[in-house]
């Protein structure tokens, strides 16, 4: 029984009737007096130097009043991992791939502005350039950063046990390859920034960002003036999936215009830049190796994995060691060595997106282990079951694991695909398959590690919440707000937040790492703890009571061993109020991780999140063996999300996501011809509509973690680690073929049937 | 070159001074303000600057605004009628089909033409009807739940 009243209840998002209506703003919906329109000049080349940039034809331009390129401005890189900074705003000496940016005019219209762009001539000295990440590794391979003359910008190279040892005791070694694709994350909403500048200089952006607080550093920083002249304001954002977390040219564009313009300056990317230019998810190359003993015990496993992380670092060292850390759940892999490269090519820049480094890595894992079990004879399931991790069992990267339902889902997902009666007894083209996978619920990173969050208590028993966790569309809002309520025991409805201003609301590491439930969250329950103590200090001293005897619920505060004394809310702020206590009442909260620091785990192991969710994914498919169409027919999902704080947003989470990993297995693929996007829109990409979706169950395995907000954990990321390998594994089933590379296209299984019959 | 468009948007009829060559999703955007219609690809190609022109689902960003003229065009603005919230948008909010918000507007208004055309349709048809609206966030299934719930409560009725 849910013994709260407002954590685990089923709340509709905060502003959903403002999204219903169209009276939610997204960044682009704003605009201001005098406003300016921006446009991007972009490389037609893959790898270039720029010996000169010609602004003058854009300058003399119709309404156009101002032009620059990589020279004018300050010549400061960022990045969104500080100790991988490599991309200017503008490229200054060199372009690195198609779409990379050159220069930037802002003009009255828009239409004015993309003719302006027309009008500048760049010369360029094209340099050779290189497409495949294992040829850019190689000696001799065209350079793309001379910081980096082997092209290889982020290693880890980890053991843990004796991974020699294990596989001499190994009784079978399988050794497989397998390759990912690059995929785009396509939120609706393309990116988007509108700023202004007072007269003393400051700088206001608002931008569709997932971390407010990481573009304030880094747009001061590339602007080369202080943090404080900056205020970063997050309007509604449409989608993100880590898209949005890096600094993009039209943040830095915008600002740098209205400063040097004074007055409001907008950019938009159009979808192509969207898919060109901003981030997608890094395809990689992964050799895996894996010893088993004959009882199923995968005994060690060794990786070499291969990243094209495109023309910039963007998240490449976190990335390339969560592949790496990540691989030590959800199985219990005591011997295990990885060495992981990002490998710089001229092509577009992969980044942080959800699952961030992992699922690539995760389907060759989980499709690996069904050939396994195949040749073993085992039942997929059970070897699962057999290596599944426990909490608390001792880890070997010293993760700390204190609520674990990964054998849960796994039983719980199995028995609702119907494994018993349908693996391998289907008739051919169809079959089941599951996958499993684990996830951090928020990481520690080097800076911004705590999360912070203010709650007042206003006169009339209005709650207001300032948080600086940023909602993309996740829920975030609601789902703090929810957590606020029931500590202060009002209904929802009481509370007002501010969230996402970086003048107005506490420091917040933003939206990444699927770690806001449990950062934020927990952050606002302290915050409103606080405020709940200074009010109980009141009610506690007039009616004469200890404090620590109080509780709030129901709107009342009332001793708690005897529910009959007590006040109502309105009546306890009466109290407060004339034993003359300042008003409003003001409770602040800090939350960080516990993690050892610091825990980039590049440099040592540790526990590198406060909590891990567990999840498994199954699928039945059907292969229709004429077209080689794969449909999905359903889909399962077992998540231990710990304690869910609004049961259908996390649904929206699961659901969401799967059908993203359904696209990843079947459909999507960011294709690229000498480093030149082919595809670069919504009909040529591909992502799954209303038709392709199956029945979707979600199954709920929930846990109580002792470190999240009333026991809660992640949900957004993790279950995009494995709806792909369930797919591929469900198609096995289906038709014997065990495919190492995504996305399994028509035209690929056409192939693979038609190799079959020729055996 | 500017010239006078007369609109029927929302119930209410504009005389819009603008360029000639705009397209419906400008104009409502820009010289209209109405910015619940959205711009996500400008290609036709995600359904978000879905508007309604005479009752019919149409891509706003695909449309030539002189040519609507004297149309009926209903924007996301324009649903709730007399202070009252259209039953799509209820159940839209209530039953979690909402998460980012970008796809809404035109995903509302392209269920209310199918719902206008054919109250009880099947969840198959409800699909295809919203197949030409592109979400990246909810994986559809619970915005189809929301389409059907709407059918439900007519059938009550």
């Amino acid at each position: 029984m849910n013994k709260f009243n407002v954590v685990g209840k089923r709340e509709p998002m905060l502003d959903a009737l403002d999204k219903a209506t169209g009276r939610a703003r997204f960044t682009d919906d704003l605009s201001l007096p005098g406003m300016l329109y921006g446009k991007i000049l972009r490389s037609p080349l893959p790898h270039a130097k720029i010996l000169y940039v010609d602004l003058s034809g854009a300058e003399k331009a119709t309404g156009v009043k101002a032009a620059i390129s990589g020279k004018d401005i300050p010549k400061k890189k960022y990045g969104i991992v500080p100790m991988a900074k490599d991309e200017y705003a503008l490229a200054i000496d060199k372009v690195r791939y198609i779409g990379d940016e050159v220069a930037a005019v802002v003009a009255t219209s828009l239409d004015a502005a993309e003719e302006a762009i027309s009008k500048i001539h760049v010369d360029y000295e094209e340099l050779p350039a290189v497409f495949d990440p294992l040829e850019a590794m190689k000696p001799g391979a065209p350079i793309i950063h001379d910081e980096v003359p082997n092209n290889v910008s982020a290693t880890i190279r980890k053991e843990f046990g004796d991974v020699e040892k294990a596989f001499a005791q190994s009784d079978f070694i399988f050794e497989d390859t397998f390759e990912t694709q690059a995929v785009n994350h396509c939120p609706l909403e393309p990116q988007a920034a509108l700023a202004m500048v007072d007269h003393s200089g400051k700088v206001t952006l608002w931008s569709s960002t997932q971390i407010p607080f990481f573009l304030r550093r880094n747009l001061a920083t590339t602007l080369d003036i202080p943090e404080s002249m900056v205020r970063i304001i997050k309007p509604k954002v449409g989608g993100g999936f880590g898209q949005k977390i890096d600094l993009y040219a039209k943040d830095f564009c915008a600002a740098f215009f209205a400063m040097k313009t004074k007055r409001p300056v907008k950019f938009v990317y159009e979808r192509e830049e969207v898919f060109t230019s901003t981030r997608q998810r890094h395809p990689m190359h992964i050799q895996l190796k894996t010893g088993m003993k004959k009882d199923g015990t995968i005994l060690a496993q060794q990786f070499k994995v291969v990243a094209d992380g495109g023309a910039y670092n963007s998240t490449a060292p976190l990335m390339i060691t969560l592949a790496c850390f990540f691989i030590m759940l959800p199985y219990r892999i005591e011997n295990l060595l990885f060495e992981g490269f990002h490998v710089y090519t001229n092509k577009p820049v992969g980044g942080a997106m959800r699952g961030h480094g992992i699922p690539q890595v995760r389907f060759a894992v989980e499709a690996q282990l069904d050939t396994i079990a195949e040749k073993m004879g085992i039942d997929p399931l059970d070897l699962r079951l057999k290596n599944a991790f426990q909490a608390g069992e001792p880890h070997p990267a010293k993760l700390l694991v204190q609520s674990c339902g990964f054998s849960d889902t796994l039983i719980k997902a199995a028995e609702e695909i119907g494994w018993k009666e349908k693996r391998g007894k289907l008739p051919f083209g169809r079959g089941v398959g599951l996958a499993g996978a684990s996830f951090p619920s928020g990481v520690s990173n080097m800076s911004h590690i705590s999360s912070g969050a203010v709650v007042k208590i206003e006169r009339d028993g209005a709650i207001t919440l300032l948080t600086g966790a940023a909602d993309i569309g996740q829920g975030a809002e609601t789902v703090i707000s929810q957590i606020v309520a029931e500590e202060l025991g009002v209904s929802l409805k009481e509370i007002r937040i501010t969230a996402a201003d970086t003048e107005i609301t506490p420091l917040d590491p933003g939206t990444f790492g699927s770690g806001v439930t449990l950062r934020a969250g927990n952050a606002a329950r302290i915050a409103a703890q606080v405020a709940k103590e200074k009010l109980f200090e009141a009610v506690a001293e007039k009616m004469e009571v200890e404090a620590r005897d109080l509780e709030a619920k129901d709107h009342r505060i009332f001793v708690k061993a005897n529910p009959e004394k007590g006040m109502s809310l309105e009546e306890a702020i009466k109290v407060y109020q004339y034993s003359d206590r300042p008003m409003p009442i003001i409770g602040r909260g800090s939350y960080q991780p516990p993690a050892k620091e610091p825990t980039t785990l590049l440099k040592e192991d540790g526990n590198f999140s406060p909590a891990y969710s567990f999840m498994t994914q199954a699928a039945e498919v059907e292969v229709d063996t004429r077209t080689g169409k794969v449909k999905v027919l359903k889909m399962v999902t077992a998540h231990d999300c710990g304690r869910a704080i609004n049961p259908m947003l996390v649904e929206g989470q699961l659901e969401g996501s799967v059908v993203g990993g359904m696209g990843q297995a079947l459909y999507e693929e960011v294709i690229t011809e000498k480093g030149q996007v082919l595809n670069p829109s919504f009909l040529d990409y591909g992502i799954p509509t209303a038709m392709e979706v199956p029945p979707i169950t979600s199954v709920e395995v929930e846990t109580n973690d002792p470190e999240g907000p009333f026991g809660a954990k992640e949900s957004g990321e993790g279950t995009q680690l494995s709806p792909a390998p369930a797919i591929i594994n469900a198609i096995y089933d289906a038709i014997g073929v065990s495919f190492n590379s995504l996305p399994v296209t028509p035209e690929r299984v056409l192939e693979a049937l038609q190799k079959k019959d020729k055996r | 070159m500017k010239r006078i468009l007369k609109l029927h948007v929302n119930g209410e009829d504009f005389e819009i001074l603008t360029e000639i060559h705009k397209t419906l999703l400008e104009v409502l955007r820009e010289d209209l303000g109405l910015t619940g219609t959205k711009r996500g690809c400008d290609l036709g190609t995600c359904g978000a600057c879905t508007v309604l022109i005479d009752g019919k689902p149409h891509l706003s960003c695909l449309t030539l605004t002189a040519d609507v003229q004297g149309k009926k065009i209903t924007t996301i603005e324009g649903l709730a009628q007399d202070g009252q919230l259209h039953p799509l948008q209820k159940a839209f909010a209530e039953k979690g089909a909402i998460q980012c918000g970008f796809c809404t507007p035109g995903m509302i208004l392209t269920a209310k033409a199918l719902l206008d055309e054919d109250p009880h349709p099947s969840e198959e048809k409800v699909k295809k009807a919203i197949s030409g609206n592109l979400c990246r966030c909810t994986g559809y299934v619970k915005i189809v739940d929301a389409i059907l719930s709407v059918t439900d409560k007519s059938s009550e009725s």
